[in-house]
């Protein structure tokens, strides 16, 4: 076992980091992703720049943790590094592809000539989809499995692509949306913030039918899932979950009919998505190449995570503290004609 | 696809990705200092020219390094999405190197570079340059992290293999391993310069178009200072990073020089020119200066160089590209000496900003700096091979099993994706570039900038004025 030289489970407590920050990364980015894909639902260039300027600011930085995601995945667990993203090839090259559109649409859109945005607001929008999509077929890839042989993925080069890895990618799309939607509640007024008020409701419902659906997905086609959600004691422990996605669900829904409610949809928006990822965490704990190898059997070797840990556990909680600054000096509401040089 | 073998789509691939990426990495890891420069002689002076400067090169460098974010992002994830084998092998030393570049200096980046870029007016002077000096500071230690990285790739060091894979033993050793130091200080500089002469031709651009103000004129000056005290710099460093290189990869310097053989006694030429034929084992059409070659790299007039016949076949590097692409970087270093001493010599005769022919000079060398840069990692990678890890892990092991199908859809997607979106990135800057630094730049970004105040726009609340008073507050204080 990986576990060791200090006497504590490094494995585990580099599982509990990577969890962590693609959990801040989907929260986060999901967000500004979300912005990209509510841009169709938006004509107005004014409007669009203000949805833009609510996180011009933040988005580089909501980015790194993926880059963190996958820097602490190649560090702490080099085997599922080296499994899943050979395996994943296609849908994280266009993952990529579409963040390129849609980053370098940040700066882009304002340095053409007034009139002219029209091409960058494309790229955005197209680069927001794809790269969601993307990452949720990805993540539908990764709940089924992969097939590996001798410390390298054995698989097809389109073992990816099933009706739930493309079902999967829709409802990425659907909760980035929702996140996108209450963040601009949040962060602006006026006729956009009603509008947006207007579209979280179907936005809600439509994801709390795919949570719905891959709830029931899954443990259908994966008797390791469906044992460890619907065996006692753990029925007991686990109900919970899908008890307080509904209970969220409602107190979302009840939320956005408030016309003095500006932060609580987003607070329960977050809430919502954190059940979801912590339901997938049941699901597949301790795989982190499913569906059989464990933390511990893809670890790196003790003196790498130890050596990334000491600096981990130091830095992280400063970078939450300047994050946090960050957010901090550009807090409050974001209106036509500031923002941008 | 063009008979090409996946390995070697592999390897076009990494090299396309990684040679368009780490143009923008460079000019932002330049642009950072220099914007710090600015803002902390504008604050120590307070000479609005250097604030105009700052806010005109903000804006050019916030482009440059959205597509050095995306484009390095991509890298992030290549690794292991095309070169598993290589992750297998060497990620416990090389995944926690990158991993500290994540935590150590991306994440300082950005999270500060919101507050460079559109904090202007929300926070007060110093923090507005505390951010700029950590976006700097950030950049550098992005450069210390991946480079030590890469040159353990060169000079591994500090682990032991165990069940044929790396374990890192000593992190120090690991981390400083023999080659580090001096590319490190190598790529550095040579970011540094680049932005230098980049600076240095926008600046010259203008004033052969007449366009003259004092904005131009102070960049212009600072670019040729960095070229006549840095690029000497360089050229002593690179001799030194030359001379670590015979010691610990002497197959390099061997395919570098076009060197085949020692016949005993004979101290080794330096060929100026010629076309080394891995073939027939010869550097063919050359012209040589006898016993230069010792001279350089042994600084004796006897001592021999190793040359490639000393090596298997199957582990030589490819001489025909380090060859020449070594006496490219080469040269336009040279070059970059050769403009510092004349602009030393034209300040003297106060004709910097008048003379025609330096300032078209000095124009055209606006990209020799990221060409450079370019030959030399061309140089130092390509004269890696066989190896991916120096003789440890040979390139054709590293990869992972793609198809040729999977790795011409993903190229031909990335050089279509790369060069249109990067390319028309590339002209808004140049765009940019070619409206120039106006005297005033500096204060228009008050006016509807980022972090414009808000208060003018809604109805005074406590919070609105609590903010305001701070402002002001600092605004007496800190100015």
């Amino acid at each position: 076992m990986a576990s060791g030289i200090v006497g504590i489970d490094l494995s585990l407590i580099w599982a509990v980091v990577i969890i962590f920050s693609l959990m801040m990364y989907v929260v986060m980015d999901g967000f500004d992703l979300g912005i990209g894909i509510l841009f169709p639902f938006v004509k107005g260039k004014e409007e669009r720049d203000v949805m833009m300027n609510t996180v011009a600011p933040i988005w580089d930085g909501n980015e790194t943790w993926l880059v963190l995601g996958g820097a602490g995945l190649y560090g702490a667990f080099p085997l599922a590094y080296g499994v899943i993203l050979p395996a994943l090839y296609l849908p994280l090259i266009f993952m990529l592809i579409g963040l390129i559109f849609r980053g370098v649409a940040f700066e882009f859109r304002f340095k053409v000539q007034e009139g002219k945005e029209g091409m960058w607001d494309k790229s955005f929008i197209f680069g927001s989809l794809l790269a969601t999509f993307c990452q949720g077929v990805a993540l539908g890839a990764f709940i089924d499995g992969f097939h590996v042989e001798n410390r390298q993925y054995a698989g097809g080069s389109l073992d990816w692509l099933t009706p739930f890895s493309i079902f999967c990618g829709f409802g990425l799309i659907a909760a980035y949306a929702l996140l996108g939607s209450t963040w601009l509640i949040m962060k602006t007024e006026g006729p956009l913030q009603a509008l947006m008020r207007r579209m979280t409701k179907p936005l809600v419902l439509l994801l709390l039918l795919f949570i719905v659906a891959v709830s029931l997905w899954t443990p259908l086609s994966h008797d390791a899932i469906s044992q460890r959600w619907f065996t006692m004691p753990n029925l007991f422990w686990f109900l919970p979950v899908p008890i307080l996605v509904l209970v969220t669900v409602v107190f979302l829904l009840r939320a956005i009919l408030k016309e003095d409610a500006h932060v609580s949809p987003f607070v329960l928006t977050l809430i919502l998505i954190f059940l979801g990822y912590s339901g997938l965490g049941i699901s597949l704990w301790p795989n982190i190449i499913p569906p059989a190898i464990s933390i511990w059997e893809a670890s790196s070797p003790p003196q790498s995570q130890l050596f990334l840990l000491i600096g981990t556990l130091f830095i992280i909680p400063i970078t939450l503290m300047y994050t946090a600054w960050g957010y901090y000096v550009f807090r409050g509401k974001v209106r036509t004609g500031e923002g941008y040089h | 696809m063009f008979g090409l073998e996946a390995l070697d789509l592999a390897r076009i691939q990494f090299a396309f990705t990684v040679s368009f990426h780490i143009i923008f990495p460079a000019l932002s890891i330049g642009m950072a200092s220099f914007l710090a420069v600015l803002e902390g002689l504008w604050l120590k002076t307070n000479d609005s020219t250097y604030k105009d400067l700052y806010h005109f090169w903000l804006k050019i460098f916030a482009v440059f390094f959205g597509m050095g974010v995306v484009s390095g992002l991509v890298m992030a994830y290549e690794f292991g999405t095309n070169w598993s084998g290589f992750v297998d092998f060497a990620g416990a030393v090389t995944g926690p190197l990158l991993t500290y570049e994540v935590l150590t200096a991306f994440f300082i980046e950005a999270g500060f570079l919101g507050v460079m870029l559109f904090g202007w007016n929300r926070v007060g002077r110093g923090l507005h340059f505390l951010s700029t000096i950590m976006v700097a500071i950030g950049t550098l230690m992005s450069t210390f992290w991946i480079l030590s990285s890469n040159s353990w790739m060169h000079t591994p060091a500090g682990y032991e293999l165990i069940d044929g894979r790396v374990v890192p033993i000593h992190w120090l050793e690991v981390i400083f391993n023999p080659s580090f130091p001096f590319r490190w200080a190598h790529m550095t500089i040579a970011a540094y310069l680049s932005v230098a002469f980049l600076v240095g031709a926008s600046a010259a651009w203008h004033l052969l178009r007449g366009n003259d103000n004092p904005a131009i004129r102070k960049m212009f000056s600072m670019a040729m200072w960095m070229a006549l005290f840095v690029a000497p710099i360089q050229a002593f460093v690179g001799d030194a990073h030359g001379l670590n290189t015979l010691e610990h990869q002497p197959a390099k310097i061997a395919a570098i020089e076009g060197h085949w053989e020692n016949p005993p006694g004979e101290a080794t030429p330096l060929i100026l020119f010629g076309l080394p034929d891995m073939e027939r084992e010869e550097t063919r059409f050359k012209v040589e200066i006898p016993v230069l070659g010792s001279l350089i790299l042994t600084h004796s007039f006897t001592e021999q160089i190793p040359a490639l016949k000393d090596f298997p076949k199957e582990d030589r590097p490819p001489a025909y590209v380090v060859f020449w692409s070594f006496r490219i970087m080469v040269a336009l270093g040279l070059l970059m000496i050769a403009a510092g001493v004349w602009s030393l010599f034209l300040r003297w005769r106060h004709k910097l900003y008048e003379t025609k022919a330096f300032l078209r000079l000095i124009m055209c060398m606006g990209p020799t700096g990221l060409i450079a840069i370019l030959a030399g990692w061309f140089t130092t990678e390509v004269g890696r091979q066989p190896w991916i890890v120096y003789g440890l892990l040979r390139t054709k092991d590293g990869v992972a099993n793609h198809s040729v199908t999977q790795l011409s859809i993903t190229l031909v997607s990335f050089v279509v994706v790369y060069f249109a979106v990067f390319g028309i990135g590339t002209v808004y800057a140049l765009r940019m570039i070619g409206k120039g630094p106006h005297t005033g730049e500096g204060d228009l970004t008050t006016q509807g900038g980022p972090g414009h105040d808000r208060h003018p726009k809604r109805p005074l609340s406590a919070s609105d004025e609590g903010t305001e008073k701070a402002h002001s507050h600092d605004q007496l204080t800190g100015h």
